[in-house]
């Protein structure tokens, strides 16, 4: 370095302002990070995430094990002389037109809405994932044949399509066959979510770095583009499975849903729309019990997306 | 107020910010961006911002005009532009003051202009934002004007059409247009041609200094790169962690940098370090680096390009080693649909590309944006499928390669991509990712893997606690040696180095070359490099190939391109490096 004396205007900071540190240092935090981890992270500081897991917790037990919350039969205990009778002590909100117990046919009519729910979720992420995952990936005329597959049924609304089966099929009518013309007609949805998420993924660098090492292309799809693939699908199915279970209670209320002997608050809700006036309180519970649940499982959906979207993270 | 006019004259300063202070509200508090910067800028002058990712030199201009993003606020200091208190201005008020008073040109010129909108509309739509000219004419012959001052021939039918029909230095001149469709006393670019090819850039910054020069504005330049602030603009500020270390006359800190930090840069900016080299050689018949008249200090150790060049020349084999990589008549035809209805067309991305890569040597292949440098690379690497020609990898003829002998020329030839943020899976830790190559060839057991990586990690510098860790926790330059962790996994004889260190920070890049440079001295690896910037070849090429348009136009030793450029488009290239004009302290 030369000692030529420095012009007036040349301005150096002293170096204890700024002190140089080691270039591009290792500094990583104590815990470890990544898309799942953060997000739980994040979710865990929302009580609206709390709020929704507490009640999709009690509904699943209240499904699992309905007598640890009523010991009133549901069924076989009716007498008419308490037809839309008021609540009293034992049973807290009245009684139904055929003289049953409000309470204890929600409490056991639970499992079956949740089933549908469980069901169609299961069936229409398999049949989603299968169908957008391979076509996404392979592109080409795979592409083109599950796409077009999918279109069809996508052009059908589902509820419809429910309708016709179930009127078809009105033999064999219980959960799992409601549960199958539901999702039969939902899957689109999921698979073109996943499909998207797929073509932008497969584009990124490590996809091909895999394949420059030797990865076989299944192997990529499983390893590296489906996981990173997953997270829309996993916001679309939370709120999808709250859609099934309106589902239905709609096909119940319109009769062609689960036969009257299934207890399901759909069906409670289509027996009590001729009491509506004089005995309100048939309809507004198995009604409450149903939104509250599907709005828990809306909730948690909107959580998790909110969880996994690191720029609406960020904007917080 | 009123007195601005006379101000504004002479010899007092267009812009001062006294003491700026900028921070951003987060959930913690506020994180302090800027911390106490003073600057100066005299009427029609130009002053450059140097710095890092992170340094603020972007976060100050954006405070002088109000747009910091959503969490940012001035925390305190004053900013006094041509008598008027800036930072004390109402979202109102700054209205008035951007566009029309300060012009401001964007870094990015693909997303800075509407797409659903003409070009035309969008200029006409400055002008009559800041009142330049009223009526439907006046704008429309303002509008013309502006963009035949950009240097577009035939502005009035360029008016109608859409941003997409604009190539990225067409559009660049647009923003630049608009920046000074109302002749403002000053404006501010940021990064203006830092997404262009360096021809592209050259001419762009040529006319800038032209119409600035022309209309007596004085330009706020912001940039990463010290050889392009140096040769720009009369002033330099070099910025770090938020606070300015160092700032004067260009030449003088360039010639003779004082704060350690702007020794570093200089000591790390590959434009400089290849003009250096570049006068060395040409004042020596000996070719040797050690005759330097520069000597690095100590903080700069370790992060010499200079020395790692010399390193790199004097480990270089003397004897003629066989070829790794033979590539003869290479060629890439892509079809591509055409414009008009049912016609298609072919895009010729490789025509006839031949060149050899000798053994244990670097060989980089130059070119701007879409010369088809990187489709060679991805043919080489068996990622694309050649139209015709010939690959030959020590001697084999890769095409007809299926199944267990492709796998094996896979675990021969590695490649690191660009992209530090897009090539490693972010989902699995940085463990699994280098032992990926391991998993599948099926070498050694798990705690043979195990003890490779941490191996791998501790020959690229990296601490051994990061196996278990996610690669959203480190930054792009310990990305990209993970990326080269993961390349060497298999102990390959040929790494493939795609733009590898194009997207680094100087200082980092620097780092990155020389980690290259002692790899390929300690593995015997052959390097295919593929850039952009010729800087950067000349402190770590042995041989270039310069493509144009997917031919190779130029193939000698990096020397002989440098010293005796055959083709016009090569010394296009050359001169294009940021930095030319300086005489350097040499």
């Amino acid at each position: 370095m030369s000692n030529k004396p420095l012009s007036p205007t040349h301005f150096v900071a002293p170096l204890e302002e700024t002190p140089l540190v080691a270039i591009d240092a290792v500094n990583v935090g104590e815990r470890k990070s990544n898309l799942w981890i953060d997000a739980w992270r994040d979710m865990r500081r929302r009580p609206m995430f709390w709020v929704s897991a507490v009640i999709i917790l009690l509904v699943v037990v209240v499904a699992l094990a309905p007598n640890l919350f009523t010991s009133v039969p549901p069924n076989s205990d009716c007498q008419l002389s308490n037809s839309n009778g008021a609540p009293t002590g034992e049973h807290i909100l009245g009684f139904t037109k055929q003289g049953c117990d409000v309470f204890s046919r929600i409490v056991h009519g639970t499992s079956t809405s949740l089933s549908v729910g469980i069901i169609v979720t299961i069936l229409t992420s398999v049949l989603g994932i299968l169908f957008g995952a391979f076509a996404g990936f392979y592109g080409g005329w795979l592409d083109a044949v599950l796409s077009r597959a999918g279109d069809i049924f996508f052009s059908i609304p589902y509820i419809l399509a429910a309708v016709v089966i179930m009127s078809v099929f009105s033999a064999y009518r219980n959960v799992f066959v409601i549960s199958l013309a539901i999702g039969i007609f939902a899957w689109p949805s999921t698979a073109r979510v996943l499909r998207a998420e797929i073509l932008r993924v497969k584009q990124s660098d490590y996809v091909m770095a895999a394949q420059a090492v030797g990865v076989s292309n299944l192997k990529i799809l499983m390893r590296h583009v489906l996981p990173n693939s997953i997270a829309p699908v996993i916001v679309v199915t939370t709120i999808s499975l709250g859609a099934a279970i309106v589902a239905e209670a709609t096909l119940s209320f319109l009769g062609v849903g689960l036969p009257n002997s299934t207890m399901s608050w759909g069906n409670d809700i289509s027996a009590a729309q001729v009491d509506l006036r004089n005995a309100p309180q048939t309809l507004i519970y198995p009604s409450l019990a149903l939104s509250i649940t599907v709005l828990a499982f809306i909730m948690m959906g909107e959580v998790v997306r909110d969880a996994l979207d690191p720029k609406a993270r960020a904007q917080r | 107020m009123s007195d601005s006019s006379t101000r504004s004259t002479g010899t007092t300063p267009l812009l001062e910010i006294k003491n700026l202070e900028v921070g951003f509200q987060s959930t913690n508090g506020i994180v302090p961006a800027v911390r106490g910067v003073d600057l100066t800028l005299m009427p029609g002058q130009t002053l450059a911002i140097v710095g890092e990712s992170g340094s603020g030199k972007s976060t100050t201009a954006h405070a002088i005009i109000n747009l910091l993003p959503g969490a940012g606020r001035i925390t305190g200091g004053s900013i006094m532009f041509d008598g008027k208190e800036l930072s004390s201005y109402s979202e109102k008020q700054m209205e008035d003051i951007r566009g029309r008073e300060i012009g401001f040109v964007p870094q990015d010129p693909m997303s800075n202009l509407n797409p659903v909108w003409s070009v035309g509309f969008q200029v006409e739509e400055t002008i009559r934002a800041n009142g330049v000219a009223t009526g439907r004419k006046e704008v429309r012959a303002h509008a013309i004007q502006v963009l035949k001052e950009a240097g577009l021939a035939d502005a009035d039918k360029r008016l109608k059409q859409f941003p997409h029909q604009f190539s990225g230095g067409m559009r660049q001149r647009v923003l630049i247009g608009i920046g000074l469709s109302s002749r403002p006393k000053l404006l501010i670019a940021d990064e203006p041609t830092s997404a262009l090819d360096v021809t592209v850039q050259r001419r762009i910054l040529d006319h800038l200094e032209t119409l600035t020069r022309d209309i007596g504005t004085a330009v706020l330049f912001i940039t990463h790169d010290l050889g392009l602030a140096a040769e720009r603009a009369e002033q330099l500020v070099v910025m770090y962690k938020g606070r300015i270390v160092e700032a004067g006359p260009s030449k003088e800190i360039l010639q003779n940098p004082v704060h350690p930090y702007t020794q570093r840069l200089v000591a790390a900016a590959p434009s400089l370090a290849s003009r250096r080299i570049q006068s060395a050689t040409a004042q020596s018949e000996t070719h040797s680096l050690s005759d330097l008249d520069y000597a690095p200090t100590k903080v700069t150790e370790g992060l010499d390009l200079i020395a790692a060049a010399e390193e790199r020349v004097e480990s270089r084999p003397v004897t003629k080693r066989p070829d790794a990589i033979v590539v003869k008549d290479l060629t890439k035809v892509y079809k591509i649909r055409g414009q008009g209805k049912g016609s298609s067309g072919e895009l010729v991305a490789a025509d006839k590309v031949s060149f050899a890569v000798e053994k244990g040597t670097t060989t980089a292949l130059v070119g701007e944006s879409g010369s088809g440098k990187s489709t060679v690379a991805k043919m080489i690497l068996r990622l694309e499928n050649p139209t015709s020609g010939q690959i030959l990898i020590d001697g084999t003829d890769v095409a007809p390669l299926k199944g267990k002998p492709l796998l094996d020329l896979r675990r021969r030839m590695q490649p690191v991509f660009q992209d530090p943020y897009g090539s490693l899976d972010p989902l699995r830790n940085i463990g699994n990712t280098i032992a990926e190559p391991l998993q599948v060839h099926d070498v050694g057991d798990r705690t043979a893997r195990r003890d490779r990586v941490l191996e791998l990690l501790g020959q690229v510098s990296l601490p051994q606690s990061l196996i278990t860790r996610y690669p959203n926790e480190l930054s792009g330059g310990q990305r990209q040696r993970v990326a080269i962790a993961r390349a060497l996994a298999l102990k390959p004889d040929i790494v493939v180095l795609d733009e590898a260190v194009s997207a680094l920070d100087v200082l980092v890049q620097a780092q990155i070359l020389q980690l290259l440079a002692e790899l390929q001295s300690e593995l015997e690896l052959t390097y295919l490099f593929i850039t952009h910037d010729l800087a950067v070849v000349r402190v770590i090429a042995d041989n270039v190939c310069v493509m144009q348009q997917g031919r190779i136009v130029e193939a000698a030793s990096t020397d002989a391109v440098f010293d005796n450029p055959k083709e016009q488009y090569t010394r296009e290239l050359l001169n294009a490096i940021p930095g030319a004009g300086i005489i350097l302290g040499v």
